[in-house]
């Protein structure tokens, strides 16, 4: 069984000018241990597939339909007290900006024990000795110092590792890393990169990392899904997906990566952006951008599978 | 915290009336040891002391009366310090009490949301649409007159205060990612509301304390000058400057000014305490 099943997950938010389905029909599975990278440009739904995984969908956004089944259970049914034993403890989640996902007036230490102390009824002595290992293990330096740190005191970098060792502490199942690595400088990105790839594999915890950046999931993830607005259009193993895009999007997402050998040179992007969730146009949303679009693309993709493999474009490339 | 003190002892005014207040306080606590006579206490009080001008020398020379003596030959100075002591300590813990129920229907109210928040804040609305005077004098002239009784009005009336400014903070916090991610490190809700928001809005709401006690001192001395708020075995600032008012058109002015003065001492430093506080706490003033 596999740990994280998602099926036809739809998430709409509904606003004064209509609802706008940020997530349709989404779907994806995810074993033990492996990691699933979610690429998308800004608005494509990769937050809120986060935030949907998470049961953290604010108002006026509400799940409405499909199922998330977590160990064989469907979340969408668990109550508020089932979920907050699953969050911080099952399922944890690294946010965007680490400036602001720590509470600026608690100590460091304090923090990640409150994590500990909520989920296991232990002697403060372990909850203190379990902060001290989570943050050693994200290799931050002198963590007994840091532990009574406020986060103001910390560097970015710091405070980023800070919010994930407040994920591994409980050595969860899942965790989901919404774009951790955005606001971090490119040294620091590879180091954290690095690190969760080492601590995944180390504790044998599941991973969703959300990003835009399509280099950066190239070498952390198994699977990859490239999501546009708020469809996945294209998944399967990340290393079949760079080679050997199926998906026209997919396609353009690779061709605007910077290459060594085109120094200098202009970049290629793709021409017009994403249409705004509210008014989508008919059938593939991606189709008036597309070079290949034809009458049929006036109808909505189905899923396209093709081995491990799926797609949702009519005139798939390659 | 270091820095904070530095920032606010900066400023002369906010260093005066902050100096001012200790003074004040600490004369207020120790009144029955520092006061020339107990004024409660009917057996040292002596009619035939009455109405002294200041600086007299008492019949039997054992003290003088700085301040005067009242029409009921009681020295003034003592009858301000226990005065004080009272005006004081209605003032503050009505504020405090005011504050902690204040800020539990913020918090809910902007924790939750929705439907709770619309209902609270409606409440908070009616109750701060009626003046806060007319609310105190209605509850006191159905409840009738005591200690408790006022603290109840004054209460009453402030609560709305709080919760509305606790609300306001909460709501920007409460968007705020260190709320979401603590949602999702699976905190209960009230441990998050008190350990996360709350901390977070500790800034604007000690500056409306203040306020508010200064708000809630005036307040209580209006009600005891209209002859509504503490008996007369109780006297308070206001009930002083109350007492003394039939005494001004002949010439004995002592009798209300001194309190008077007392009254607005205190109110004073304790508004200033608090405007210095808003200027050192709001980083956006810190030009």
């Amino acid at each position: 069984m596999a740990l994280l099943e998602v099926k036809d997950l739809v998430t709409e938010f509904h606003t004064e000018d209509g609802v706008a389905k940020a997530l349709d029909n989404v779907s994806f599975t995810l074993e033990r241990g492996k990691v699933l990278g979610i690429v998308g440009e800004s608005g494509s739904g990769k937050s809120v597939t986060a935030f949907s995984l998470m049961n953290l969908v604010d108002k006026p956004g509400k799940i409405a339909g499909g199922e998330i089944l977590f160990n064989g259970d469907d979340l969408r049914l668990a109550s508020a007290k089932r979920w907050s034993e699953l969050r911080g403890d099952r399922i944890a989640m690294v946010f965007q900006d680490p400036m602001m996902s720590l509470n600026p007036v608690m100590r460091v230490g304090a923090q990640l024990g409150e994590t500990v102390a909520i989920h296991n009824k232990l002697p403060k002595a372990e909850v203190e000795r379990r902060v001290f290992e989570a943050l050693k293990r994200v290799g931050i330096p002198a963590p007994l110092e840091r532990m009574r740190a406020y986060p103001h005191e910390l560097s970015g970098g710091m405070r980023q590792r800070v919010a994930i060792a407040n994920a591994i502490i409980n050595k969860p199942d899942l965790i989901i890393a919404d774009e951790p690595t955005t606001a971090l400088d490119v040294t620091i990105q590879a180091q954290i990169l690095y690190e969760m790839k080492h601590l995944a594999r180390q504790t044998g915890t599941a991973l969703i990392w959300i990003t835009h950046d399509i280099s950066v999931v190239k070498d952390l993830a198994d699977d990859l899904c490239v999501m546009y607005a708020g469809r996945i259009i294209e998944r399967g193993a990340v290393a079949d997906v760079i080679r050997d895009p199926q998906h026209p999007y997919t396609r353009g997402l690779i061709d605007s990566l910077p290459h060594a050998e085109n120094h200098g040179k202009r970049l290629y992007s793709i021409p017009g952006a994403t249409p705004p969730l509210l008014s989508l146009p008919p059938g593939c949303s991606f189709a008036p951008r597309c070079t290949r679009a034809r009458s049929t693309c006036n109808a909505t993709p189905p899923v396209f599978k093709l081995e491990s493999r799926e797609h949702r474009c009519f005139f798939p490339l390659g | 915290m270091h820095l904070l003190l530095r920032r606010y002892f900066k400023s002369r005014i906010g260093t005066v009336a902050a100096v001012l207040l200790v003074l004040l306080i600490i004369v207020a606590i120790a009144a029955p040891l520092i006061a020339p006579q107990d004024p409660y206490d009917l057996a040292t009080v002596s009619i035939m002391e009455a109405e002294h001008a200041p600086g007299t020398t008492s019949s039997d020379n054992k003290i003088t009366y700085l301040l005067g003596t009242d029409g009921a030959g009681r020295d003034m100075l003592s009858a301000i310090l226990y005065g004080l002591r009272i005006s004081l300590g209605i003032g503050v813990t009505s504020a405090l009490v005011a504050l902690v129920i204040g800020t539990c229907i913020g918090l809910i109210s902007a924790y939750f949301g929705g439907k709770v928040d619309a209902l609270l804040m409606r409440i908070v609305d009616v109750q701060l649409s009626v003046p806060t005077i007319l609310v105190a004098l209605v509850l006191l002239a159905v409840l009738g007159q005591g200690v408790d009784k006022t603290l109840m009005a004054l209460v009453l009336v402030q609560w709305a205060i709080f919760a509305r400014n606790v609300r306001g903070s909460a709501l920007v916090e409460r968007s705020k990612e260190y709320i979401e991610a603590a949602v999702g490190q699976g905190l209960p809700a009230r441990r998050i509301m008190f350990r996360h928001v709350l901390p977070n809005c500790m800034a604007p709401l000690i500056v409306t304390t203040t306020n508010q006690m200064a708000n809630a001192i005036t307040l209580e001395a209006t009600m005891s000058f209209l002859g509504i708020g503490l008996p007369q075995t109780k006297p308070s600032l206001g009930l002083l400057i109350s007492n003394g008012f039939d005494y001004m058109l002949s010439n004995q002015y002592w009798i209300s000014v001194f309190p008077g003065i007392a009254l607005v001492l205190l109110v004073v430093s304790v508004s200033l305490v608090g405007d210095q506080l808003r200027i050192v706490l709001n980083p956006k003033l810190d030009a």
